[in-house]
């Protein structure tokens, strides 16, 4: 399992349409995605219990990747957390 | 006639007859089914056609729109796609032997709840998103086709509320206009319909079906709906839509363009605005920037004394959505004259030559100190001045530069830096003309303040009509301290821009530029008609 800490810098916070765009990406991947913040979790695959969340600007969330292809996934996770929120 | 009254989406004034919208009534069964696979496949299929459908609407959007404004249709093609709610849907028509409609309206509205009760604004919202997208799925599965409803006339369409999805199938060249009961100014509805350019009123609680048919005319400006106008009104509003028209026109044939003569020589024209919710009319008439943004109105629309942070979120918008342009804001212009509840000012017998403006706020400096705060930290967000009113001395500017001195440390001990600003004075008493030069030293600006400065050049109350027949507008007097000023701004390199209503005087404007003047700044509307004068003067010929 990979884990990946980050903290919303954008100030929208996760705003719908690049959420979605983020779930994209992620469904081409065959690893389990789950995303963290504070107690409530959900599978970031999921565009509506992503948004669900509720995640801000200046929100640490973890996110956990686990599965065959979980190297390549994170890796292109932490690329687009890095580029849009 | 009747008159209805709403929110105002844009100023713009719409003519013609009513069409009200009203989907039709559907009533969905919750009789209990027997072939589940059969509805599963039709709740597929009919999703997947809304997919298709919002897909195609953001294209539209695009193009009607732009993209910014099209993206809600990229995103609810993408909440069709969400696994949970397909699986809550195919849950209750497998488990509860509901049929698809059934079953779509209650896994949807679920989801809808979840992001009502959000504590974020912006996920609450979203609420209506998953609104639109049942309505798309239930649509199909009825079968209704949404264009219908619009009638093939050009018209008002009138309705209860409309989905982002309706506003954008609505066909544009029938479309004149929009008056719905609900909704709300920054939905997106509301948003759609202003990229668009369409006049439409929001939260109009008089809507009636039985306008249908009826004659009714949109004015933009005063938010409201009149229903069989009379012909007087009528024929006003015509003449008003007819010189909008002509705006436009001109807009296309100016825009873009430089405030330059004949001869070569480029001046400013700025708008001056009297809140936020100007900063449309700036862009739209491409004014060069905000010359007079008058910040009364953080005061009057108040029922307290505003905060430091509701003021910086007023002066942030505008400085932000304007940036790089510049903008002038001036500090507050209160006085009794202008009547705030809760600041309890005395009763004067000459307010206007009162304790008004810079008066008032050097003696409640704790007062001013907030707006100061206020402005300063939002010159970090653009390109901002800050203008003083009504100064008559050398020592006031010297105490409101102090204050800003003072705020800046303030908000520094805060951790706030402080962008750069330009400060200015207005030029609005004789005494500010007879000592212009020592002013023009100590700030990077003027703007003269016309009305006032006529008002106690000629010492005429402007508003006493009886004394109309002494009131000369263009004053020798009153061109001679213009001149002065300018002269005395330029000797010590201010630039020098004229904010009153002589600005706008379309038979003064080759005076002004002879005179050297580098700014003019006008309302939003008469940006276009003065840089059409401007580009028709030509200072080398002989006058």
């Amino acid at each position: 399992m990979k884990e990946i800490t980050y903290t919303i810098t954008d100030p929208n916070g996760i705003h719908a349409r690049p959420a979605g765009l983020l779930v994209k990406t992620l469904k081409t991947f065959e690893s389990k995605v789950t995303v963290f913040k504070g107690d409530k979790n959900a599978d970031m695959k999921k565009l509506l219990a992503l948004m669900g969340m509720g995640i801000k600007q200046n929100d640490t969330i973890t996110v956990h990747v686990e599965g065959a292809d979980e190297d390549a996934c994170a890796a292109e996770l932490e690329k687009a957390l890095k580029e849009n929120f | 006639m009747q008159v209805a009254t709403g929110k105002s989406v844009l100023n713009g004034i719409a003519i013609g007859k009513i069409k009200v919208y009203t989907p039709p009534k559907v009533t969905i069964s919750e009789d209990l089914i027997e072939d589940i696979e059969t509805e599963l496949k039709r709740f597929d299929a009919a999703r997947e056609k809304a997919i298709t459908q919002q897909n195609a609407l953001y294209e539209k959007a695009v193009i009607d729109a732009g993209e910014d404004s099209a993206e809600v249709f990229s995103v609810h093609a993408m909440m069709l796609e969400d696994d949970d709610l397909i699986d809550a849907t195919k849950e209750i028509i497998k488990n509860q032997k509901h049929n698809a409609e059934y079953a779509t309206k209650i896994a949807f509205n679920n989801q809808a709840k979840v992001f009502a009760e959000m504590d974020d604004p912006y996920m609450k919202e979203r609420s209506a998103d998953i609104y639109d997208i049942e309505q798309a799925v239930l649509n199909v599965l009825f079968g209704i086709d949404p264009e219908s409803m619009q009638g093939k006339e050009p018209a008002i369409l009138v309705a209860n509320d409309l989905t982002p999805s309706e506003t954008v199938r609505l066909d544009k060249s029938l479309l004149l206009g929009i008056i719905t009961r609900q909704g709300s100014l920054n939905s997106h509805t509301a948003i759609l319909a202003r990229s668009m350019g369409i006049p439409a009123l929001v939260q109009c609680g008089e809507v009636q079906s039985k306008w249908d048919g009826k004659t009714a005319i949109i004015d933009g400006y005063n938010s409201c709906v009149y229903i069989d106008p009379t012909e007087d009104l009528m024929a006003s509003l015509k003449a008003k839509q007819d010189n909008e028209k002509k705006q436009k026109a001109l807009l296309q044939e100016l825009k873009g363009q430089s405030n330059t003569t004949i001869d070569g020589k480029t001046i400013k024209v700025y708008a001056n605005i009297g809140g936020p919710s100007d900063i449309g009319l700036v862009q739209q008439n491409d004014a060069g920037g905000v010359g007079l943004f008058r910040s009364e109105f953080v005061y009057l629309n108040a029922k307290d004394y505003p905060s430091e942070d509701e003021q910086f979120n007023a002066y942030r918008l505008a400085v932000e959505a304007l940036a790089p342009k510049q903008v002038i804001i001036r500090t507050c212009d209160i006085g009794a004259d202008k009547q705030v509840g809760y600041m309890g000012m005395h009763k004067e017998d000459n307010p206007a030559m009162g304790c008004r403006a810079i008066r008032l706020c050097l003696t409640r400096r704790d007062f001013f100190k907030t707006q100061l705060r206020a402005l300063l930290r939002a010159a970090s967000y653009g390109n901002l001045g800050i203008m003083f009113p009504m100064i008559i001395s050398t020592r006031e500017l010297h105490e409101c530069k102090e204050l800003l001195a003072e705020c800046t440390k303030e908000l520094n001990a805060r951790g706030i830096t402080v962008g750069n600003y330009s400060i200015g004075v207005m030029i609005e008493t004789p005494a500010a003309v007879m000592i212009a030069d020592e002013l023009a030293e100590e700030c990077d600006f003027f703007s003269i303040g016309t009305n006032d400065l006529t008002q106690y050049t000629l010492a005429i109350d402007r508003q006493n009509a009886s004394l109309d027949p002494f009131l000369d507008t263009h004053h020798p007097a009153v061109l001679r301290e213009i001149q002065m000023t300018i002269d005395a701004g330029h000797r010590h390199g201010t630039w020098v821009g004229i904010c009153g209503e002589l600005g706008a005087d379309l038979s003064l404007t080759e005076t002004f530029l002879r005179m050297g003047v580098d700014e003019l700044s006008v309302n939003p509307v008469s940006v276009l008609p003065l840089r059409k004068t401007i580009r028709g003067i030509n200072l080398k010929k002989e006058k």
